[in-house]
This record gives structure tokens, sequence and C-alpha cells, in this order.
């Protein structure tokens, strides 16, 4: 027993003697706790998911931009300007004289046409959003054309509001490449793509040094960037899924910004004064979504039913206060084209009431599915609570996105809890998604599509989605999208709930963070420390 | 407490000098007390004993949840979120404001169900392929056993993982998991002790008489089997128990709102820094269990198995 | 060097050279045996997993043209036979395919991931050894005694609490509260890439390229997931230690040896303890095997980026590839540490056949 007494002793010792006292992040380095476990590729012509969509934005410079120093005004970026033609339907972008890639190669009109046309061509998930302009992988090269060595010319072969284009331009497709630096890297003619799933080629704040899946990636500063070099030398994102593990990374000086801490933890470094908790407005939406095809979730006063089942109040108020506002239309608030009415809240007997007319008075038997992550498991066991008053029995599922989006798009869902972020800032993009879905066939798999995956199709809204996306007049084309929005708040299968707001929480000493209203809006390059 | 029991009553003074008598009557008389005899041995054991004591514990928690509860540990008081344990919820109250108490007690229900499923497809599997390879021999016992070690060398968490995320999470799903990758020990030690019997004279006699293998394996070898089994089943309960909390842990158990302990655990580890009793009791609650287990299977082995030496 | 009492001592080793081949011939056949029944199971797994692999590529908003094109590229339209054939001649030439997850080879991610878990599986079972068996003999020295009580319980009380949640138990009091060891992660991010991964062991990499503030903090990032496992490592080891001492205590050549006058430490140790020592090999084998493939969930509380989380993260996001290159490698571990074993045991202690 002595022996065993002394070993332990001995080896506490050890590893209190192996203990570096108090762990400060160099002053030069920016190191950031982040669930990145969604990251997939980091090739602009195909990043779609919200870490990625992040990293971009800094690597890239795109084609038109929104500036951390104003995030409400859509500026050149590659491009320093355009010209619309008086019929819509040709956009001249003047490239801005001087800027380089990380490269050192100059950034010309070749290079932005050669970007536009490899998203097309490489076809992967993000390029509907060009495709849309009428733009195929045949046409692409006639339509989209540098003209002299600083200027690009776009056709648009669709009948689209060149408002909307331009907006889509800000989008990560419009992300400008090297070219040379891409070809020179280029398999088997695809453009690069190989390559640039886990390297870098662009002209933006930072370059990509290291990406090791679910582990960090590294940003080297770009001393040469179009707007000066970066506050910090580098930027070290840690993936840190825990929210927990976040808070007390960032508690120590671990880390020096930490991006995932549920409310509660926020609620926890109250008091403390070496942290501040900056609050961002987000356009990201949580949503419940019924499946049309159900045979009783079909029925519209079922549909109906369900908006008054979910307690908004009481989540806003409890695990969600703070992070999440209620909202209940597809686009979000605080952004152009925004419908902020809330008509529903928790109402037992008028959902009781709805059921009774619909044919359901005793309620019904009910499968929930939802993401793993917090705060999903909670929203729905709340609305698995309140669905029991109105005799609504359901049984809760959780499955991490990738097993829970394919049954999403299987359509084999009952009621899904999942959340929804636009791809670019116009109020299209959700509406598209949302209320659009011009060929309800299964076979048609239009699995990008909200609507077609719920089954839902009415052609009515599918009218009124595709006017507004057309109208040309911005005063005409904001109210349509208050009409649409009105509708399909009342009839959709989709109960939005909430609109979310990011919680970061920072080291005092960390100035310059900047997150916009959208996931790839968020700026690392004028983070001091 | 023996003692007292003679002079109360004569019935039990009957029933004990029956437990006892030299010679037993009837096989049913020969099981009884040897069953008594165990008993005997196994009640001076203290750590048995302790472990008895857990395990009754959880039994009777199990049972009578609805009387030692208010509700069924699902509801939620939004306002009530996150309670120090205090004298109105003594383990404190959770994420959405539903007493830990009460879903611990509710959970013991989950844990016996886990464990008792588990028992009852392992042992059935691990007997017959253990039996039949044994009896039989030659290249049965070839094929079967090596379809065996390939189970057993198999990296049994990690195989449990792979199953629950082919089937589906979900409580059932898991104990199939859990069983699929449990039952290899058990086929290798019921084949051992076929091996042992089987060329004994009384299983000679029985085949002599014309008794089909089949009857021979199901009415001979398997409940002589059963024993040692039990003994390794009841000393795997606590593995099982963890396993299973571990899946919970990691999504793939039991689903919410289902209070099962590792799936509370994991809901917890949100909460440790402010409210640590979230995630402290269940996974206090599954060490005491698995801790009953171990005491438990750790002194009917000092009991029926003399060989391996610890004194109580 | 009295053996007198020693009953192994004097039977000579009769491996002859046809023997020797005969059990390698058998070893390999295992071993083949074992790996094709790994891959198949881990395939078929992996082929009726709800979770897509396509779209774990493409992502969750693919458009119809792009999943379709994709799913033709992994060859998932081939009959399962088939494809699991493709997939075993490609591992045999080792070729374990790419990882969606990582997007590299996944044959270039075990080797950065293993030698995280194997760093931290061999830390632990040392530590087992050195503190689980002198506990073990000591108990079976005092048998029935208070000492020997309390390492039973002490044993059974490793057994028997959740790795995962003492881990977690752990972090909060030895590094939210106390403040004494690090938190998660086998390093300190900023001091990443600083080493040059030359064997994959942070701790002999560190030290051999004299980078003593990186060895340092690694050291300090391992001692608490290295002390969970411990706890499990240390329970078993000390347990069965016990009772082979207790069997060896038994033994008329120890009575033998106190007759002689021996000392009763010569005895414990010299006599008793060596012959235990045959079978302590197996044990430590077998808790080093379960060590590697029972890091998952120590891995998971510690954010350790060694295979058992690769395996879990892989299984999670549907990387099929990840998971049986894995799988079979902890697989091969396993059996190949419980083989090593075997056969230590078996040239060891030449009573067994």
């Amino acid at each position: 027993m002595h022996k065993t007494l002394a070993c332990l002793a001995l080896g506490l010792v050890l590893a209190l003697g192996g203990t570096v006292a108090t762990a400060k992040t160099p002053n030069d380095t920016l190191v950031m706790a982040k669930d990145m476990s969604d990251i997939i590729t980091l090739d602009p012509a195909e990043v779609f998911e919200f870490t990625g969509g992040e990293l971009i934005a800094n690597i890239y410079d795109r084609v038109m931009m929104f500036e951390p120093e104003d995030l409400t005004k859509l500026v050149g970026g590659v491009a320093e300007s355009y010209t619309v033609s008086d019929d819509g339907k040709t956009i001249t972008l003047k490239v801005r004289a001087g800027q380089t890639f990380h490269s050192g190669n100059p950034v010309t009109a070749e290079d932005v046409a050669f970007s536009l046309r490899r998203v097309i061509k490489l076809n992967k998930t993000p390029s509907f959003i060009f495709t849309q302009f009428g733009w195929s992988a045949d046409n692409v090269d006639s339509l989209v054309k540098a003209t002299d060595a600083m200027t690009v010319s776009l056709t648009i072969n669709a009948e689209f509001s060149p408002g909307l284009v331009l907006n889509s331009l800000q989008a990560g497709v419009g992300s400008v490449v090297d070219k040379k630096t891409v070809m020179a890297n280029e398999k088997d003619g695809d453009l690069g793509y190989e390559w640039l799933k886990n390297h870098s080629a662009g002209s933006g704040a930072f370059s990509l040094k290291t990406w090791n899946a679910n582990e960090l990636v590294t940003l080297e500063a770009n001393p040469n960037y179009r707007h000066g070099a970066p506050g910090v030398k580098r930027v070290i994102i840690r993936h840190v899924p825990e929210p927990s593990a976040q808070r007390l990374l960032v508690e120590k000086g671990d880390v020096d910004i930490a991006r995932n801490l549920q409310p509660d933890q926020i609620k926890g470094l109250a008091g403390n004064n070496d942290v501040v908790i900056g609050k961002y407005p987000k356009a990201g939406l949580t949503y419940v979504a019924t499946n049309d095809a159900h045979e009783i979730l079909g029925k519209p006063k079922v549909r109906l039913a369900m908006r008054y089942l979910i307690d908004y109040e009481g989540m806003v108020n409890s695990f969600l206060a703070g992070e999440y506002k209620i909202h209940q239309a597809v686009w979000p608030s605080g952004l152009w084209g925004s419908y902020d009415e809330t008509p529903f809240s928790l109402d037992v007997g008028k959902a009781k009431a709805l059921l009774a007319e619909a044919g359901y008075p005793d309620g019904f038997k009910i499968q929930i599915d939802t993401l793993t992550e917090a705060p999903f498991s909670e929203i729905a066991q709340s609305i698995q609570q309140s669905l029991a008053k109105a005799g609504i029995e359901s049984q809760i599922t959780l499955s991490e996105g990738k097993t829970l989006w394919p049954k999403y798009r299987a359509r084999k869902h009952e009621i899904i809890v999942a959340r929804w972020s636009p791809d670019y800032i116009d109020p299209h993009s959700n509406t598209d998604s949302f209320a659009h879905n011009p060929d309800n066939r299964l076979e048609a798999k239009l699995t990008g599509k909200l609507a077609w995956r719920t089954s839902w199709f009415d052609p009515e809204i599918n009218a009124l989605t595709e006017a507004a996306a057309k109208e040309l007049d911005l005063g005409k084309r904001k109210q349509m999208y208050a009409e649409l929005q009105q509708k399909v708040q009342m009839v959709s299968p989709f109960s939005i709930m909430f609109q979310r707001s990011e919680q970061a929480v920072l080291r005092k000493n960390v100035k310059g963070y900047v997150s916009g209203s959208n996931f790839d809006l968020v700026f690392y390059r004028n983070i001091t420390k | 407490m023996a003692e007292g029991v003679v002079t109360e009553a004569g019935g039990t003074a009957r029933l004990r000098a029956w437990l006892l008598s030299d010679s037993p009557e009837s096989t049913f008389h020969a099981r009884c007390q040897r069953f008594y005899l165990g008993w005997r041995a196994f009640r001076t054991n203290p750590i048995a004993m302790i472990g008895l004591s857990i395990i009754a514990t959880l039994v009777l928690a199990a049972v009578f949840a609805p009387l030692l509860t208010q509700g069924d540990g699902a509801e939620q008081h939004l306002s009530d979120r996150l309670l120090a344990p205090s004298a109105e919820h003594w383990f404190g109250t959770d994420e959405l404001g539903r007493d830990i108490y009460e879903r611990i007690v509710w959970g013991s229900r989950i844990t016996l169900y886990i464990v008792g499923l588990v028992g009852v497809m392992v042992v059935p599997i691990g007997l017959l392929i253990g039996t039949v390879a044994g009896y039989v021999g030659g290249w049965v016992d070839t094929v079967l056993m090596r379809f065996t070690d390939i189970f057993l060398a198999f990296p049994r968490l990690i195989l449990a993982l792979a199953f629950v995320s082919a089937l589906g999470p979900g409580i059932e799903n898991a104990v199939l998991a859990i069983a699929l990758t449990t039952w290899s020990p058990y086929a290798r030690l019921a084949r051992a002790e076929t091996i042992t019997i089987r060329n004994s004279e009384y299983i000679m006699a029985a085949r002599l008489q014309g008794a089909s293998a089949w009857r021979i394996l199901y009415g001979h070898i398997m409940p002589l089997c059963l024993s040692s089994v039990i003994i390794r089943l009841t000393l795997d309960m606590a593995g099982i128990i963890l396993t299973a909390a571990g899946l919970g842990f990691l999504g793939l158990g039991a689903q919410p709102p289902l209070p099962e302990w590792g799936a509370m655990i994991s809901t917890g580890r949100q909460y440790i820094l402010d409210q640590w009793w979230v995630a402290a009791v269940p996974g206090l609650a599954i060490f005491v269990v698995s801790l009953g287990f171990n005491l438990l299977g750790d002194g009917l082995r000092d009991v029926l198995d003399p060989k391996s030496g610890s004194a109580g | 060097m009295a053996h007198s009492g020693n009953p192994i001592a004097g039977t000579g080793t009769g491996s002859s050279p046809r023997l020797l081949i005969a059990r390698a011939a058998n070893l390999l056949f295992t071993l083949s045996l074992t790996f094709v029944g790994l891959t198949a199971i881990t395939f078929i797994i992996g082929r009726v997993m709800p979770a897509d692999p396509v779209l774990a590529i493409v992502g969750d908003r693919a458009p119809k043209e792009v999943y379709e094109a994709m799913y033709l590229k992994l060859g998932l339209d081939k009959p399962l036979i088939q494809q699991y054939l493709i997939y075993l001649v490609n591992v045999l030439q080792g070729d374990f395919g790419k990882s969606i997850m990582t997007t590299r080879l996944v044959l270039d991610d075990l080797i950065r991931f293993f030698p995280a878990t194997f760093e931290l599986a061999s830390i632990a079972t040392l530590a087992g050894i050195f503190i689980g068996v002198p506990m073990g003999v000591v108990a079976a020295v005092r048998q029935g005694r208070l000492t020997d009580h309390i390492v039973r319980v002490v044993g059974l009380i490793g057994y028997s609490v959740p790795i995962f949640w003492l881990g977690l138990m752990a972090l909060l009091v030895f590094y939210a509260r106390l403040e004494w060891l690090p938190g998660p992660g086998r390093i300190e991010v900023y001091y990443d890439g600083i080493v040059d991964p030359i064997t994959g062991f942070i701790l002999i990499d560190s030290a051999v390229q004299g980078e003593w503030e990186v060895f340092n903090n690694a050291l300090s990032h391992l001692v608490l997931p290295a002390a969970m496992l411990a706890t499990y490592a240390l329970a078993y080891i000390a347990r069965m230690t016990r009772s082979f001492m207790l069997d060896q205590l038994s033994q008329e050549y120890v009575i033998t040896a106190r007759v002689k006058g021996l000392s009763e430490l010569a005895v414990i140790w010299r006599h008793a303890f060596r012959n235990v020592l045959v079978q302590l090999i197996t044990i430590i084998g077998l808790t080093y095997a379960s060590l590697l493939e029972g890091s998952v969930l120590t891995e998971t509380v510690f954010a350790w980026p060694g295979i058992g989380q690769y395996i879990t993260n892989s299984l999670f996001n549907a990387d099929m590839n990840a998971v049986i290159g894995g799988t079979v490698v902890v697989g091969i571990c396993f059996v190949g540490i419980n083989m090593i074993s075997d056969t230590l045991y078996r040239l060891v202690d030449p009573r067994v056949r």
C-alpha cells in the first residue's frame, strides 16, 4: 500500500510539474473555438455549409461584397463598378486595378470569368444560384466573357431582376479564384477541384494554411490585401464541438473567441470581466416542417393547428433566451423585404378546435425528427409536450445531419424540426426554397427545395414567387414579398418559429470582430488583440 | 437471525430441517438444498450482500416508481429550470425543469429493461452455439468457433456503435447491438463446459437409452452449463450497463424524453460548469448500480466457485 | 536464483520447428479470417446505414444531378458483394480509399490519428501496471484483512464507474475549478505544427527535438485522459494479480520456501510473483487491447484526436472508408496484441500446450 501511495504521489507531482501555469494565446495570433464539423470542402464553387462559407469569405474576395465597414451596403469587391444594360439583360463589370492573389498573380477579368464559369462547369450544389440565370455548361463560355483585360460581361438568359443577379454575385460562388494557380493543380480536367478542396487560391485577407477536418483550420494573413494587412498574423480556429468546453477555454484565456455557447452558458459568464459578449443578429431561422404527403398532416387545418401548439414564448424566455427571438415569416427580420408579423402563439384551445374540425378531436400519433445538437433536442421536447396537450402523442428521434437530411430529402419524415440560412441576401433565396415547387412528383427530385421535400405544391404561391423574382420595380417587389410571406405563413407546412442571433464570447482585449446577418458575413480582418 | 427463527415458528424450523437433511428425496429437494446452502455461504459475504441490496433497491425502485414519485419524470416546467438540489427537488432539476430524482427513479426501469433484455438474448445464443459446438465437435465445432472468434476479436464498443448507427438510434436497437457484441464469450464458456461433461457417464447413459442429441443438449448439458453462464452474466451486467450508458452518451441509445441515465449525462454535459448536478447525479446512479452488480457477481463467484480463492 | 520449489523449472521447451510452422500458419489463417470477417461486417453495416455517404460528399442541398453523378462515381450502383470485393482488393494493396470527412487518404489519417490513441493507451497501461500489480500482490499477501478489502473495493470501483462520466467530473474539478491541469485536446493549438511528426508520438517527437515547452504542454494534457483510462486498467490488473497470487501462495513450493526460512519478501517476490508474471502478461495484453478500443468515449470527452474519435466522427458522417479502415486497424491491433501475449505465454510457460 505504501508503495502505491508513493507511486500515486509521484505521478501527481510529475503531472503538476508539467503544467503550464496559465496558457495565454500569442499576441499576433487569434485563436477561436468553433464547432466545425459541418465543413466538407473549402472550394468556393462547392462550399455550401456554414463554417466553410465563413472561411471562404475571409480567403476569397467576391465579385460583389458586403464589407465589414458597412454590412448593409452591397459594394463592388473584385469588381470596382458595374453597369446594367437598359433591357436588364447584360451586366458589365469593371475589375478593380492593382489587386493581386496570394500567389502574387494579378487579378484580371480572365480570372473572374474563369471563376464564374467554373461554378457552372463543376456543377456542384450551389451552382443553382447561377444556373437560374439561364447559364449552363454549354452556353456559359459565351454568356460570361472577359471583353478585355479588366472588363467582364455577363448576359442573363432568363427573366430575372438584375438586382437579384448582383445579390447573387455576393454569394460564395461569386468568389474569384486564381486561374493560373488553380489550373497548375488541375488533374484529369477537374478544373482544380480535388486540389482546391483543401487549398486556397484567392485574393482575400487570409490564405488557407492548414485544414485538418474536425481539428483545426489555420489561416495566414495576406499582408498585401487591398484594404491593408489584417490586424493579426494568424487565425487558428479550433474545432470544439462542446459548448461547455468552449466556455471553459474562453474563460481560461486558451482561446480568444468562442462561437457556439448556449444561452445558459452565456448566462453563467455574467460577471466575468475578462470576457465580452457580442450579440449579432443573424438571418438563420428555426422551423417545424410537416410532411404534406402524410394523410393527417396534409390537412390544412392540422397544419394550422400545429402553429398553435408551439410554446414560442416559453422557449424564448427560457433555454433560448438571448439567442433566439420569435419570427414567423420565411424572410428574416432586419433585412430588405422582411415581414415581421407574428400571429401565432401557444393556444391549445384553438388548436384543439382546429383538430376537431379536421376530424381528429382526440389527436393522433406522430414522429418528430430533429438534430442531435443543442437546442434542437430541447425544442423538440417542448413541442412534444405541447402537442401532448392537444392529444397528439409524439416520439422524438435525434440524428446527426448526415442521417437526418437523407430522410428529409427522401420525404420520409413526418414532423421535422430544422434550421435554415439564406444562400444570399435577397428574399428570393428563401422564398425559392420554402415556397417554390414547380414539380411535385417524386421523380422530379427537387431535393434542394424545402417545399418539394415536404411535398407542398400550391400553384398560386408558385406563380407569386416567380413574379416577385422578376419584378424590376423595387417598391412593388417589396410589396409582393410581403403578400407572399403572409400567405406562406398561413397555409404552408412550415411553422417558422425563431430567428437566431449569434452570441460570441470574446476576450476583452479582442477588438474588431464583425459578424453580419448571414453565416458568410463574418470578417476576421479587422480583429486586433 | 437463523437461530431466532427456530424458536419462533415450527414451520420455518421444519423447512430449515428439510433444507438441511442429509438425504434429499427428489431432484427438486436436492436443488433447494443446494440453493439454501449457497445462500447461507452467500449471506456471510458482506461484499456480496451489499451488492445484493443495491440491486434489490434498483428493482424495488423500478417496480414502485409510481409510488416513489409524483409524476412520470417527463413533465416540463420551463420556469423551474436547472434548480439546485433542495428539499423540494432532491437532486435538482434539469434543462427543461424536470425533477432529476423522478427521472432517476423512472430511469431504473430502463436500466433493468436493458440488462434484462440483453441477458435474455445473450444466454440462449451463447448456450446454443457453445453446447452444439462442444457436443457435436468436428467441423461444426471448428466453423462455429471460428465464427465466435471473429466476434471476440471485434472491438466491442466500436462494433456496437456501428450496429446502432446502422439500425438507427433507439433503446431496442442499442440492446440488440450490445447483445450482438456480448454473446461470444458465453459461447466459449458453454463449449468449454460441454467438453468437460460430454463424455461423463451420465451423458453416456442417456445416450444409450436412445435420447436424441437435441434432447441431451437441451435436457442435460444446457442446464449444467447454465450456472456458470449465469455467474458470467452477473459479472457482465456492469459492463452492459456501462456500454448502454456510453451509447446513450453518444446519443445512440434511448431517445428523449426517456430518462436513460447515459443520455442524461450527455445533456447534463452542457451545464456541467454551473449546474453540475444535472450530469453528476445520473453518473452516480450508473456507478452505484454497476458497482452493485459487480459486488454481487464477485460474491456469487466466491460462493459457487470456491476455486477462485477469495475469502469473504 | 533458487528455483528449487518451482514446478515450472526443469521442464524443457519442446517446440519443434514443424510445430512452429504449423502454429504460424494457424496464426496467419486466424488473422486473415478475422480480417475478412471484420471488413465484411463493417462493410455491410456501412451500406445499410441510414446516413448517406453521397450526401456526406455533396452536401444536403445538392440537386438531383449532382447527387446521382456522385452515386455512380462511388460505385454504389454495383451489387453489394461486388462493391465489397473491390474494396477488399484495394485494401490488400494498401489502399483504404479516401475519407470524405478529411478529404485525405484514410491511410494518411490513420497514421496521424493512431499514435495519439497509442500514446494514451500505452501510458495508461503502464500506470495500470505500476500501480495495479503492487496493489494486487499486497492484497493477496494480506488476504482477508483490511488492505485486501480496500484493494478489492477499489478494483470494483474502477470497474464500475462510467469512465466518460469520471472524465467529465475530473475536467470539472481539475481544469475548471482547481486549474491544476489543462483542458481537452492533445496540445494547445498554438503549439500545433512546431514539432515535426517523426513518430507521431508528441512526447517522443518533442523530446527528441528538444522542444521542452511543447513536451510539457503535451504531458500535462495527457495526465487526465490517461488517468481515466488507467483507472480501468489498474482495477483489472490489481484484481487479476490478487487472484493469481492467491493461487500461487497456496502452492506447496511456497510453503516449502517458507519452511526453509526464506524471508517473506523473497518468498513473495522471488518465488510466487515470478510465476504469476506469466499469467500477468496475458492480462496486461488484454487490458492494452481493450484500452485501444475502449478509448472511444474518453477521447470524445477529452477531444483527443485519436482513432476512437476518428471512427465515431466518421460513423456520424457516413464516412465509411474511414470507419472500415479504423475498425480494421483497431481490430488487427486487438487480435495482434492477444496473439503476442498468447505466444509469450506459451514461450514462457511450457505447461501450456
